[in-house]
């Protein structure tokens, strides 16, 4: 869907992104990791053409970018920055209008949009003539994400945008994120310094330092199958739970082959969930371990918590940097 | 009338007229001015946000521009542009510039970055960038800066009559000229008033929220340009002839108002400085002026008087006045300053003052030529007795009377001499000299009379326009209320005059007050 080839941008002498390369495939969700300088902000900025490469290509569905108009372009585009730009003259509803307003959308249309994507990231209709100041840091940050998924573009550029959250707003946001279905459709690449975000968010990830790629892969490849060693320095720090945030619950616990689902407590658990949303739901049960159940809705198996933490060490010893 | 019993609000419901076309005048001048500058100020701060190399230079020339003094400003328009409305208007526009300019590059350079990327990155042209962002939200900080053009163009306007522009100026020069208060308080206060008034409406206008700005925004120039019509509101007044006449003539009884009571004279009248009205009416941009009969630009520039039949003119015989306490303090000094008594007649006094206004010679040089010529001239002494103080008012003339009278008094005595030359006009002169702030300077008989002692109508009939009657007159005069002594008459009566091109004066066969007003009333 994307593909980057030999990327370059040089500043003066500083080459704040030297020959990457990378692709995105449909709907993945690819998050640019890296320290602050590394070259995230650049590269992603040169995707919608806010910045003109010194060298190499940009195909989005095989179309070079530079062979459209940058505007034609950006409107295809979601982008979500870090500290919202949201505009102050205009209110909430205006806002998150814009776009279709430059794609002269009539009126209607406009209206109904922008109140079911209020709703569907949990903001109360009163926001919709409120001033972005009036809001608080998370609210703003939702109207920033609506403001980029209005006219539902198929691909989304989003540049640290929890950054500027509070822990628990963040988390929040988050789940909400993950939840949302309007982003299960889309292409996103995502840009962050934060680690645990990155493996929380991200189908797979390319870990930047000084302008070039130094691993792009699976948050279980980085993990367990690192390039070298600034990877495993780099996720070195609270590494358990980058574990935990990286496995994947069907990883350890794999169903019967004839079919069936977990269950905890009388919700149905996705299979291909990280098994650290799992240790988290047993938080919230009194259940003492996961059932398997059928088609049929009949219990066939369990798994009892502790077993699960023993395939979780099992599966780690078997990966090669274990 | 006697102008210091009246209060200040009865000369503005007498003048009223005036004080409406002149309030006019001055709100239509700082709105034209201020529009254009805002139509070419704008334009410019937007194009160097955009250009960023130009900024310095945009910036540094509109900061030159403004800080060039008024007048010299307005004096640099005249050859360029010649008198009225066109060169005020420039000039205002100029002075504008300087804060529009800064205050829409500050605006829009100030809008947050990220605002501005993240309009580009949804994929607005650079029209709809500036348009819907940049401009909005630098619309405070750009209203601002009109504001503040606005109050300054309300008080350089001000200047604008000093080159025939009109506006509240007239009042306010004329007043100081004729050392009438309540002329410059009617001029003064509604300008203060204006400036306080749209500042304070501007300060609104500022203030609102940024939706109602929108509306605001459109109706502003509708505004702007309301208030730049008063201009041309009041100026339906054509005629064969154009007269200009300064402030101080059209104030006085025995300037524009005795040409309109004693004669009935009704011509086509603009308010302009006496600096330019000479080469105005050699330009032809005037036709009548009201000069001054020793002034050395009649010669320069082919000027002729116009008899005044009816002797409207009192006359304005020229000698130094001298406070008491300083003929005390310097005992030779009243026997030094009476040696130029009776020595300088009207053609000597217009051909010494057609050498420093027209051929540029300094006054210094032309008074010890004059001296030296008359056998009057010695060298300094260079004596450190005690400092007399000679004033003058600012034109030629005075400078070449206060120059001589520095070197007889260094030449014939031990006094040292320091000169206040160029005091603007005769409400300051003699301000300064009351206020024992300067100790004499050559004053001219009419000018006590009429400006300063401002007798009643009959006091003045009743001195018939006689020379040694008001010679006496104002001597006794001064010496009862001011203890200022009048010394011995110098000799020429620099007193008003109406002028025309000669050429012009001939062809028309125009030779007194009268004849003028016969050739403007035959259709
Ligand atoms: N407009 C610019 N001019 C000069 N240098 C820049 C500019 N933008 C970024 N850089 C430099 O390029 C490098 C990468 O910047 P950036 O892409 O913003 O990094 P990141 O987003 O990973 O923090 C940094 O060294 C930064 O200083
Ligand atoms: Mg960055």
């Amino acid at each position: 869907m994307i593909k980057v080839d030999h990327l370059s941008k040089s500043f003066g002498k500083i080459k704040a992104v030297d020959h990457i390369s990378f692709e995105v495939k449909e709907q993945e969700n690819l998050i640019l990791l890296g320290t602050s300088g590394s070259g995230k902000t650049t590269t992603l900025k040169m995707i919608n053409r806010l910045i003109e490469p010194t060298g190499g290509k940009v195909f989005i569905n095989g179309e070079n970018i530079l062979d459209q108009s940058p505007e034609v372009l950006r409107r295809g585009i979601g982008y979500v920055l870090q500290n919202n730009g949201l505009f102050p003259h205009y209110t909430v509803a205006a806002n998150i209008a814009i776009v279709p307003q430059l794609l002269k959308w009539d009126k209607k249309r406009i209206e109904h949009r922008v109140s079911e994507l209020l709703e569907k990231l949990h903001l109360d209709k009163t926001y919709l003539n409120v001033y972005p100041n009036e809001l608080s840091g998370g609210q703003q940050q939702r109207v920033g994400l609506a403001r980029a998924l209005v006219a539902d573009p198929p691909v989304l550029l989003m540049d640290e945008p929890f950054g500027a959250l509070d822990n628990i707003t963040r988390s929040k946001i988050h789940a909400e994120f993950k939840a949302l279905d309007e982003l299960k459709r889309k292409t996103i690449i995502m840009v962050t310094h934060d680690v645990q975000e990155a493996f929380e968010l991200g189908d797979r990830i390319c870990l930047m330092h000084k302008g070039k790629i130094i691993q792009n892969g699976t948050p279980t490849e980085l993990l367990f199958r690192p390039a070298n060693s600034f990877v495993k320095d780099f996720l070195k720090e609270q590494r358990l739970q980058l574990e935990f945030k990286a496995i994947r619950l069907n990883d350890i616990a794999p169903l019967p082959p004839e079919g069936g689902a977990f269950d905890l407590h009388g919700e149905r658990v996705d299979a291909g969930v990280a098994l650290w949303s799992v240790l988290e739901q047993f938080k919230f049960t009194k259940a003492e371990g996961l059932s398997i159940i059928n088609h049929q809705n009949k219990k066939i198996g369990s798994i009892s918590f502790e077993e699960l933490m023993a395939a979780f060490y099992q599966y780690k010893k078997h990966q090669p940097h274990e | 009338m006697n102008e210091q019993q009246q209060t200040l609000w009865g000369f503005m419901v007498q003048q009223s007229d005036k004080l409406l076309t002149q309030t006019l005048q001055h709100i239509g001048l700082t709105f034209i001015s201020l529009i254009i500058a805002v139509l070419v100020g704008l334009p410019l701060g937007i194009l160097i946000t955009r250009k960023k190399n130009l900024s310095g230079s945009v910036l540094g020339i509109a900061g030159i521009l403004q800080t060039i003094p008024s007048i010299a400003l307005l004096g640099f328009m005249i050859p360029l542009l010649g008198i009225g409305v066109k060169p005020a208007i420039v000039a205002l526009l100029l002075y504008a510039l300087l804060p529009i300019i800064r205050n829409t590059y500050t605006g829009i350079t100030g809008v947050d970055a990220a605002v501005k990327e993240a309009a580009v990155a949804m994929g607005m042209n650079k029209w709809q960038v500036l348009f819907k962002v940049e401009l909005p939200l630098a619309m405070p900080v750009i209203l601002a800066g009109i504001r503040t053009a606005t109050v300054i163009n309300v008080g350089v306007a001000t200047l604008a009559s000093y080159i025939a522009a009109g506006g509240l100026g007239e009042f306010i020069f004329g007043g100081i000229s004729l050392n009438n208060t309540n002329m410059i308080l009617a001029g003064a206060i509604p300008a203060a008033l204006l400036a306080i008034l749209f500042d304070f409406l501007l300060s609104l206008l500022q203030h609102l929220n940024l939706k109602k700005l929108k509306r605001a925004a459109i109706a502003l120039p509708v505004l702007l340009l309301v208030m730049a019509s008063f201009y041309f509101i009041p100026s339906a007044y054509g005629g064969k002839l154009t007269a200009g006449f300064t402030p101080e003539f059209m104030g006085r009884q025995d300037g524009n108002l005795g040409l309109q009571s004693k004669y009935g004279l009704k011509i086509r009248t603009i308010v302009i400085s006496d600096a330019i009205m000479y080469k105005a009416a050699f330009e032809k941009e005037l036709d009548v002026i009201s000069g001054y009969s020793t002034d050395g630009r009649l010669k320069a520039y082919g000027l002729v008087i116009l008899d005044d039949d009816k002797k409207i003119f009192p006359p304005y015989y020229a000698a130094p006045i001298v406070r008491e306490d300083a003929l005390k303090k310097f005992p030779d000094l009243e026997k030094i300053l009476n040696m130029l008594s009776g020595k300088i007649n009207d053609s000597i006094m217009t051909d010494l003052n057609y050498r420093t206004d027209y051929l540029h010679q300094s006054p210094e040089r032309v008074a010890k030529d004059f001296l030296i010529a008359h056998n009057l001239w010695q060298p300094k002494r260079g004596g450190n007795g005690s400092i007399v103080r000679i004033g003058s008012k600012i034109f030629g003339e005075q400078y070449i009377l206060a120059s001589m009278y520095t070197m007889l008094i260094k030449g014939y005595t031990n006094y040292n001499v320091a000169t206040k030359t160029g005091l603007g006009g005769t409400k300051i002169c003699f301000d300064a000299l009351t206020n024992n702030q300067i100790d004499l300077y050559p004053e001219y008989t009419g000018t006590g009379l009429l400006a300063i002692l401002q007798p009643t109508q009959k006091a003045i009939d009743a001195l018939a326009g006689d020379r040694d009657k008001t010679y006496i007159y104002v001597k006794n005069e001064f010496e009862k209320r001011y203890q200022i002594k009048w010394l011995q008459p110098i000799g020429f009566n620099n007193a008003y005059a109406l002028m025309m091109r000669k050429k012009q004066a001939d062809e028309l066969g125009v030779k007194t007050i009268s004849d003028l007003k016969q050739y403007l009333e035959r259709k």
